[in-house]
């Protein structure tokens, strides 16, 4: 469904994307991760037809996206990182303000977004000022105004930024029902354990280039298996025979408790442990 | 072209502008209030009794007759505030700016004044103390005391005792008639003495031999010989001017383009929002979207215009008594033209507050030059010229064209026409310099 053929973009003299090329297969929700200053952004900007590519191509069903292409945009819905939401006004407001942009008027408006305000659960709230919203209330409207013109590819710019616990999983199941519903999904989060609940396969960026495009389960076989083991030493008893004997060799009680690799380690392994900024890689603000 | 974004827009737009409503009250308010202020110390409403007395002291160092009658004629004017003070006094006042001017006659005044108005010799001087600050105040002063003084004194001089002393005095010095003497002499002595038997007729209150009426008019002095009557040339029906309308149209003006300068700074603002991603992410082409936002801030402007010149018709009494019409084209005319200076300001500004500022600073040049605070015709001749480069200015003019002064239709033709231009000048200027991206 959508293809990303060798992107670059430079600003000035710094290339924020460098030639990097990924697909998205109608229905599938793909991951694009990265550290800070990785290019994710400016990908989905050029994805969305926000931003010119200097190089390379992005089609949608094979016709390529830019900012004049606007039938294709109209199949494109974004979920911006910022709030895109004018907070003096209302919820319903809004709605109409970002439905208007897509030519949703009349009655398909009032059942559009009166559904999408109904998925993420503040339909009783609409004529609420978004001022008066918490965060995770305002990001909820944030993803309801993308869904209005009933896009086919949905980007979501890390959507969970600053929310409590109770609010992302709310957010996670408002996906969740859309993964249902067949949208395809382009999601972008520094949560490891978000990208491993939602995505089928995750790309991940740094420096402008991918690093890696794999399953979740392709990308854990890229580690070697390696079991880390916690040793307490505590009063309480112990009938393992590995403990038996290192309590033997040791001569005391102890206690192991166990845990498995996890994707952030996969996530470090490939990106490394240093701490990157994006004037060091020419990300764009 | 995609009509419902725009419409969209539009009213995102507006009702941003009505969903702050302390905001929405004050820009309306303001200028109001301003423009009431304004219009009461330019003219109120044609009324000259509240016009303001001019506060001037009189020292009377000569106590004479005519000196005592020259400072009651100035106490009676309607247009000086007097106060008879010492000349230490006055001078203070007059330093401290407590009044505008001083008048000081001086010792002897009376007898050297009468006997200047024939010889024209050893005039007396009367010292007129002025706060530099009030120069046009020191004018009136001057020019009516021209007026009381000549009455009095020669009021005096024909009529009074000092005037026949001195007349007395010139008859001694001229004595009886001599064969050979000059014709000049001769007819000197005649006048005089034709003057004094003239005084004695009036002293005793004699009629007049040739009319048979009693004669008051010499016992009155020399007067203006003639009378003003000015007329307000205002509206054709010849209504009385009414100064709000002047200040109204000024205040309107600048609070407006205020108003374009918000909406400027708002776009630019809105530059770094998660909002201008997701509106450049809509099918929609960035012609479509400054033409929205122009026409946003066009009808802001509409509206804020019709509710000033509302609350300045059903109070200030402000009267459209030129073409209707003419009003209209202007208003929309300049409405357009501050839509499309807030787009301007908002591709060319780098940062919102530095945009805000540079553009006050403008506008506030602008309106004043376009005669926004004072009337036009005060400034010097070349600055006169100048402003006529204001936009301001033919928004203030046409206004003005259009209420007080009464004009036709016609008249509202090229104040239109150069907010028509100006507009799309700065509308060019707004689409060449306008980025979708960042």
């Amino acid at each position: 469904m959508l293809v990303i053929e060798k992107l670059r973009k430079n600003f000035g003299t710094r290339c924020a994307v460098k030639d990097i090329s990924f697909s998205v297969g109608k229905g599938e929700t793909v991951g694009l991760l990265g550290p800070n200053g990785a290019g994710k952004t400016t990908t989905i900007a050029m994805i969305c037809g926000i931003a010119k590519a200097d190089a390379g191509r992005v089609t949608l069903d094979g016709a390529a996206i830019t900012p004049e292409s606007r039938a294709l945009k109209q199949r494109v819905g974004l979920v911006p990182q910022d709030l895109a939401l004018y907070e003096e006004l209302s919820a319903w407001a809004n709605i109409e303000l970002f439905g208007g942009l897509y030519g949703i008027t009349g009655a398909l408006l009032e059942q559009r977004g009166t559904a999408a305000l109904q998925l993420v659960g503040l339909a009783d709230r609409r004529r609420e000022a978004i001022r008066n919203f918490s965060g995770g209330m305002k990001r909820r409207v944030n993803i309801a105004c993308a869904l209005l013109h009933d896009p086919d590819l949905i980007v979501l710019d890390e959507p969970t930024v600053g929310v409590d616990p109770q609010s992302r999983n709310a957010i996670f199941e408002n996906i969740e029902i859309l993964k249902r519903q067949g949208k395809t999904l382009i999601y972008t989060t520094h949560y490891m354990e978000e990208a491993e609940r939602l995505c089928d396969r995750l790309v991940i960026m740094d420096r402008g280039e991918i690093v890696a495009n794999d399953t979740i389960a392709g990308l854990y076989a890229q580690l070697p298996v390696r079991r880390d083991a916690v040793i307490e030493l505590s009063g309480d008893g112990a009938n393992d025979a590995l403990i038996q004997e290192l309590a033997a060799r040791f001569g005391k009680q102890f206690q192991v408790q166990q845990r498995g690799a996890k994707l952030d380690d996969v996530f470090m392994r490939l990106t490394g442990h240093a701490l990157r900024d994006a004037s060091d890689t020419g990300e764009s603000p | 072209m995609n009509g419902n974004a725009i419409a969209a827009l539009i009213r995102n737009d507006i009702r941003l502008y009505l969903s702050d409503r302390r905001a929405m009250v004050v820009g309306i308010l303001v200028p109001i209030l301003i423009a009431a202020f304004f219009g009461y110390v330019f003219g109120g409403l044609g009324s000259k009794k509240e016009a303001g007395r001019i506060p001037v002291a009189v020292v009377d160092e000569d106590q004479s007759v005519i000196s005592r009658a020259i400072v009651q004629d100035l106490q009676q004017d309607s247009t000086l505030s007097l106060q008879p003070l010492a000349r230490a006094a006055a001078a203070d006042k007059v330093r401290a700016g407590a009044i505008d001017a001083a008048v000081i006659l001086p010792s002897g005044f009376g007898a050297q004044s009468t006997r200047a108005l024939f010889t024209g010799e050893n005039k007396s001087v009367i010292e007129l103390l002025v706060d530099p600050s009030k120069a046009t105040s020191a004018q009136v002063v001057q020019g009516l005391l021209a007026q009381h003084a000549m009455q009095q004194i020669s009021k005096e001089a024909f009529g009074g005792a000092t005037g026949a002393r001195t007349m007395d005095g010139f008859l001694g010095t001229l004595g009886e008639p001599r064969a050979g003497e000059s014709a000049d002499r001769t007819e000197l002595r005649d006048l005089l003495r034709s003057v004094r038997r003239w005084n004695s007729h009036n002293a005793a209150g004699t009629a007049n031999p040739g009319t048979g009426t009693a004669n008051n008019s010499a016992g009155a002095g020399l007067s203006i010989p003639y009378t003003v009557s000015s007329r307000d040339m205002t509206a054709r029906n010849n209504v009385p001017y009414n100064g709000y309308a002047h200040s109204f149209a000024g205040m309107s003006v600048q609070f407006i383009l205020f108003a374009g300068i918000d909406a400027g700074v708002l776009l630019l603002l809105l530059r770094g929002r998660g909002i201008w991603q997701r509106i450049r992410s809509a099918p929609m082409h960035k012609s479509q979207f400054l033409f929205a936002r122009a026409t946003a801030t066009m009808l802001i402007s509409l509206f804020m215009l019709t509710a000033v010149y509302a609350v300045a018709m059903l109070v200030f009494g402000v009267r459209i008594d030129g073409s209707l019409p003419g009003f209209i084209a202007i208003a929309i005319a300049f409405c357009l033209l501050n839509a499309c200076f807030g787009l301007m300001l908002a591709t060319l500004g780098k940062s919102a507050p530095t945009a805000r500022g540079l553009a006050t600073m403008a506008v506030l040049l602008l309106v004043m030059l376009g005669g926004a605070w004072v009337p036009s015709f005060v400034f010097p001749g070349w600055l006169q010229q100048l402003s006529r480069l204001s936009p301001a200015r033919w928004a203030v003019d046409g206004f003005d064209g259009m209420t007080w002064r009464g004009l036709p239709f016609d008249a509202a033709v090229m104040p239109t026409v150069v907010l028509l231009g100006s507009a799309l000048l700065c509308l060019a200027i707004a689409i060449w310099r306008f980025r979708w991206e960042e």
